[in-house]
């Protein structure tokens, strides 16, 4: 859905967490699939939610360099698990589908679109760098010169109910990257969580259809001054930063910086950051035929610019290195989707940091290139 | 619509130009589409094999005849592999056009220099074609063609066609040239040297990247201006559009940004290797 411009939301409304259910319930009953975080693999996804059980309540994650653990977290929390390697992308843009059936005729060929099945998605504990990585994936799939379909399709009928991040992971830094940690953009609903209830603030027409449903209290100053407290304790709490002062500039000035040959001997060229990465948009399509030759299905799937094959052409890699390929990464995230897009590529969520094997941290790698710069004041 | 979204053509016409390397003649087979579609030099096409898949190639035809698309193909992979093997009357999947082009209209009025290398060049063959179909638009026109053995020299006869026409000089160079070569012996830098110049002349330039360097450089200090100096690029494309980000050169996409780009636009990254 299409949020309204920030609205006056002076009044807050309280929704009792015993009461999340309902809201649940009501989001099934309006044809909404209903996603949340759920834990899988040891790690938190977005997945279909029908209950507050499905979600990790009462569980907190701890997360470094290379590293995640689910924890104890406060009894009855709901949403304790600040992120895991699910973003929000992969339910928006699909990690592999088809896009266009081509089918063979007497002479030639027919092209049809796959026109997506699209169930409306409501998702349910989004947070801020989540929304902020909407923002950005929707510069390029739906306002650069291409409105791409099948990202559209799913995207505009979606209900985004946001959650305020009142704790934060050691991996996060959405304050350097001004996305967090509270939802100021692109949510229908948003919600605090405070002891036994949460704020909820309204952010569209949709999301003030859906409390209308619940009939809710207004919030009293109180709780509502805990919310903010809370959300602003998690901000100042935060540890991690990444010093945006002089970018794009330094990674273009600093092409041949030794730290680009430091992280290749680290690198395992993975791709782990871009799988994990809510803003990485990179993609091939491939054709897979059917066997009688009938019909070949031109299919996307997601890509990696560390993959050997991005920037390869007839007989010749342009990156054949891993330097070569951390560096585009790095740069293009931080710098060049700037001048291509008017944002940064990256939203502070930290987890190319930690679902990085080998623990590599984008933020450690940017002081080190800014300390053995090779021009400017600090040199 | 999806951005890959491509419309059926069909194959009129086959040419051979060298071992492996063929001119296909396409059309639009729906009507509207072949009606609506318009280019201009050093754009081009995504053409698609069924159930291969898709490359980028450039058109080499007139724009003036917008129905009727010219590729030239070289067999290098696995896609255009299969696409040599098309023949007159085939289908196939053609999307475009995509690209900037070359700067026609700042070209208008002046002396032209297409400085090309390696194993044929499409972009600047249509360019080439088009200033002759327009000749007393453009000013002098300086051809230089840089190989590495005289075997690579491709399109030989064209050469030796374009040379007889008026206001027009051929240069041709070979790294290792062997005895039946009648041309100059060296890179194609140091065709500049015989080279005289207006410092008012606009250059397009295609073909590897290390001899544009050497080009850029020879052709500076000839006093031309860096901002006259225009430059084709190659890089892996899967969409054309901006949106798979296999093709960026730095904060460029070669496919919608370029794939021709001014000097000044790529000269941060154009020495330094892994970009």
């Amino acid at each position: 859905m299409v949020a309204l411009p920030r609205a006056d939301m002076t009044e807050c409304l309280s929704l009792p967490k015993l009461r999340l259910q309902e809201l649940i319930d009501r989001l099934w009953e309006r044809n909404f699939r209903v996603l949340g975080p759920i834990l899988r693999n040891g790690g938190v996804v977005f997945d279909q939610v029908r209950r507050v059980a499905d979600m990790p309540v009462g569980r907190r994650e701890v997360q470094q360099p290379g590293r995640y653990q689910l924890a104890p977290g406060a009894d009855g929390e709901i949403f304790g698990v600040v992120n895991g390697p699910g973003s929000l992308k992969p339910s928006f843009f699909a990690p592999e589908e088809a896009l266009l059936a081509i089918r063979r005729a007497p002479r030639g060929f027919s092209v049809d679109e796959v026109i997506p099945e699209a169930p409306r998605l409501a998702v349910l504990g989004v947070r801020a760098c989540d929304l902020a990585a909407l923002a950005v994936q929707d510069r390029i799939f739906l306002h650069d010169r291409f409105r791409d379909t099948h990202y559209a399709t799913r995207r505009e009928a979606a209900l985004l109910i946001a959650v305020n991040c009142t704790r934060s992971a050691t991996t996060c830094f959405c304050v350097s990257m001004q996305t967090g940690p509270a939802a100021t953009q692109g949510y229908d609903l948003v919600l605090t969580e405070v002891d036994d209830a949460f704020v909820v603030r309204i952010g569209s027409a949709a999301g003030e259809a859906i409390v209308a449903d619940l009939q809710l209290a207004v919030a009293d100053a109180g709780a509502v001054g805990d919310a903010e407290a809370r959300v602003a304790a998690c901000a100042a709490g935060m540890q991690r930063r990444l010093d945006t002062s002089d970018l794009p500039q330094l990674l273009y000035d600093e092409v041949e910086n030794p730290r680009w040959a430091d992280v290749a001997q680290r690198c395992l060229s993975c791709t782990n950051c871009t799988m994990v990465c809510p803003t990485c948009f990179c993609h091939t399509v491939v054709d897979v035929t059917a066997i009688d030759g009938a019909v070949s299905h031109r299919v996307r799937q997601w890509d990696s610019c560390f993959s050997h094959e991005h920037a390869h052409i007839h007989g010749k890699n342009f990156r054949p290195h891993i330097r070569d390929r951390y560096r585009q990464w790095l740069t293009h995230k931080l710098a060049s989707w700037i001048d291509q897009f008017g944002t940064s590529g990256c939203v502070g969520c930290g987890r190319c940091i930690t679902w990085c094997p080998v623990g590599i941290d984008l933020t450690e790698e940017v002081a080190a290139i800014r300390a053995q710069r090779s021009s400017g004041s600090a040199k | 619509m999806t951005p890959y979204q491509m419309h059926p053509a069909r194959i009129i016409e086959v040419r051979i130009e060298a071992e492996s390397i063929y001119t296909y003649v396409m059309r639009f087979i729906d009507p509207e589409v072949r009606k609506a579609y318009r280019f201009v030099p050093g754009q081009f096409n995504m053409l698609y094999a069924y159930g291969v898949g898709e490359v980028p190639i450039s058109i080499v035809s007139d724009p003036a005849e917008p129905t009727r698309l010219e590729h030239a193909i070289r067999t290098a992979g696995r896609v255009t592999s299969v696409m040599t093997q098309w023949k007159v009357g085939d289908v196939v999947g053609v999307r475009g056009p995509y690209g900037n082009g070359w700067p026609m209209d700042a070209a208008r009025g002046r002396e032209v220099i297409i400085v090309t290398g390696g194993l044929g060049c499409a972009p600047v063959v249509g360019v080439i074609n088009y200033i002759f179909r327009r000749r007393d638009q453009y000013g002098a026109l300086h051809i230089l063609h840089g190989v590495k053995t005289p075997n690579d020299l491709l399109y030989r006869e064209r050469f030796d066609a374009w040379r007889l026409h008026p206001r027009t000089t051929v240069y041709l160079t070979a790294d290792h040239p062997d005895k039946s070569w009648r041309y100059r012996t060296g890179v194609v830098s140091d065709l500049f040297d015989q080279l005289r110049v207006d410092p008012s002349a606009i250059v397009m330039m295609c073909g590897p990247e290390v001899m544009m360097r050497y080009g850029v450089r020879a052709l500076v200090q000839k006093g031309i201006s860096e901002d006259a100096i225009y430059l084709s690029m190659e890089r892996h494309m899967k969409c054309a559009v901006g949106v798979c980000g296999h093709c960026q050169f730095g904060p460029q996409f070669v496919c919608k940004d370029g794939p021709v780009f001014p000097y000044p636009a790529v000269k941060r990254w154009f020495g330094a290797s892994g970009i």
